[in-house]
């Protein structure tokens, strides 16, 4: 690798992981840039909850597994912030409690910036966890990995909790830690309108295995979407193509740049929904 | 100066963001030598990506509208360059409504018709 390159926050190469005797993921190769917000989506099963585990030293893994240039291990692990979906802290204790739990665990905890995030969520100090909604009880989960001033930070699922409002202002924090600290995210979820405008960078598994990874930008402006006839069909022979989906009497294909595509038919900019649903379908079909 | 975003438009969020600040430059609403506000503040508020918010200052300094200052923020320019006379196009646009409507074509059909135009010349 030469100097100007910048040294990606995260790598994985041929990153893989058993669970059970069957392997869940397979060769799982991708860089994620400093600073920045990468959303891992993928069905259900595909994987990203085992990805974000190993990720996160949970669950043994075999290949490369690289956090801020160094291998993973307990040398870097205070430096990565992770967020399970269940929203995992224990539930007898208070909020208060649980933040002074945070304190006395972890070396490079900010109780100014606990406190911050506990008033912004107008969270009760006395309040049980076990008696906190979903929505709550996630947000001081993640308000516990922020506290940690994570370098990296793995959230799993971390809005299907939230009601609306909460899911904005949780966007609202994620989005100023990553100003203000550049903290680089990987966000699970396969809701992927929720992450646009907040993710420029994407990871896609399939079956435990990378479909597509890199810049959201260069993800779309690498692919055109085309809707044509039956008759416009032979058009699309030598492009390559991702997806062909068949409609009444026409199909609709999404194909990669690269040779150019066929004249005869009108191409567009997918969106990332767009391009994200014809791997998806693709891979399950 | 507050931004809203709209991700349901198929407008990129930092070419709303650019619009936005010279809609109101252009307006008054934001004056030479105000401060914008900061990717921080932007991200904070709308939720949306603080790269998204550079990537359209940059744009914004690039097109004469604003200047970072060495650790202060960005700033509306006390010169701006001038801006394009639009007062023909407005007029010439105004005609070609007025024909489609007459034609039969409503707001819908308008709008695609622009979409569809712009689409095949910016992407």
């Amino acid at each position: 690798m030469s100097d100007d390159v910048p040294r990606p926050a995260v790598l994985t190469h041929s990153f893989s992981v058993e669970r059970h005797g069957r392997r869940v993921l397979h060769d799982v190769s991708f860089a994620l840039p400093f600073g920045a917000v990468t959303a891992l989506l993928g069905r259900n099963g595909a994987g990203k909850t085992t990805l974000l585990r190993a990720m996160a030293g949970l669950l043994p893994h075999r290949g490369t597994l690289e956090i801020l240039g160094r291998p993973s291990g307990d040398e870097v692990r205070p430096r990565v912030g992770y967020v399970g979906q269940h929203a995992p802290l224990y539930r007898t204790l208070s909020v208060a409690e649980t933040l002074r739990a945070g304190a006395r665990l972890n070396p490079r905890w900010s109780a100014a910036h606990a406190k911050r995030l506990v008033d912004a969520a107008g969270l009760r100090r006395s309040a049980r966890v076990g008696r906190l909604a979903p929505g709550q009880r996630m947000r001081l989960a993640v308000i516990m990995a922020l506290a940690k001033r994570p370098d990296v930070l793995l959230l799993d699922e971390p809005f299907a909790p939230l009601d609306p409002v909460a899911r904005t202002e949780l966007a609202g924090t994620l989005m100023a830690e990553v100003a203000a600290e550049g903290t680089t995210v990987l966000l699970a979820t396969h809701v992927v309108a929720e992450v646009d405008g907040m993710c420029d960078h994407v990871v896609l598994l399939g079956g435990g295995r990378v479909l597509l990874a890199g810049g959201i930008d260069e993800a779309v402006d690498g692919h055109r979407l085309a809707v044509g006839d039956d008759t416009d069909r032979a058009a699309l022979a030598g492009a390559d193509v991702v997806e062909v989906r068949p409609g009444s009497g026409g199909f609709t294909a999404l194909v990669r740049t690269g040779p150019p595509p066929p004249a005869a038919l009108t191409w567009q900019r997918p969106s990332l929904e767009e391009l994200v649903l014809a791997y998806l379908r693709e891979d399950s079909a | 100066m507050i931004f809203r975003i709209d991700r349901r438009t198929g407008t990129a969020v930092y070419v709303q963001l650019v619009q936005q600040v010279r809609q109101a430059v252009r307006t008054g609403r934001l004056a030479p030598g105000d401060r914008l506000p900061t990717a921080r503040e932007v991200a904070e508020h709308t939720g949306i990506n603080p790269n998204t918010v550079f990537r359209a200052y940059r744009e914004l300094e690039t097109a004469g509208l604003v200047e970072p200052r060495q650790g202060s923020g960005t700033f509306v320019r006390e010169r701006l360059p001038p801006v394009a006379d639009v007062a023909d196009l407005r007029r010439e646009l105004s005609a070609w409504v007025d024909r489609a409507l007459a034609a039969g074509l409503d707001a819908g059909d308008l709008q695609a018709f622009l979409a569809e135009e712009v689409r095949h010349r910016v992407g």
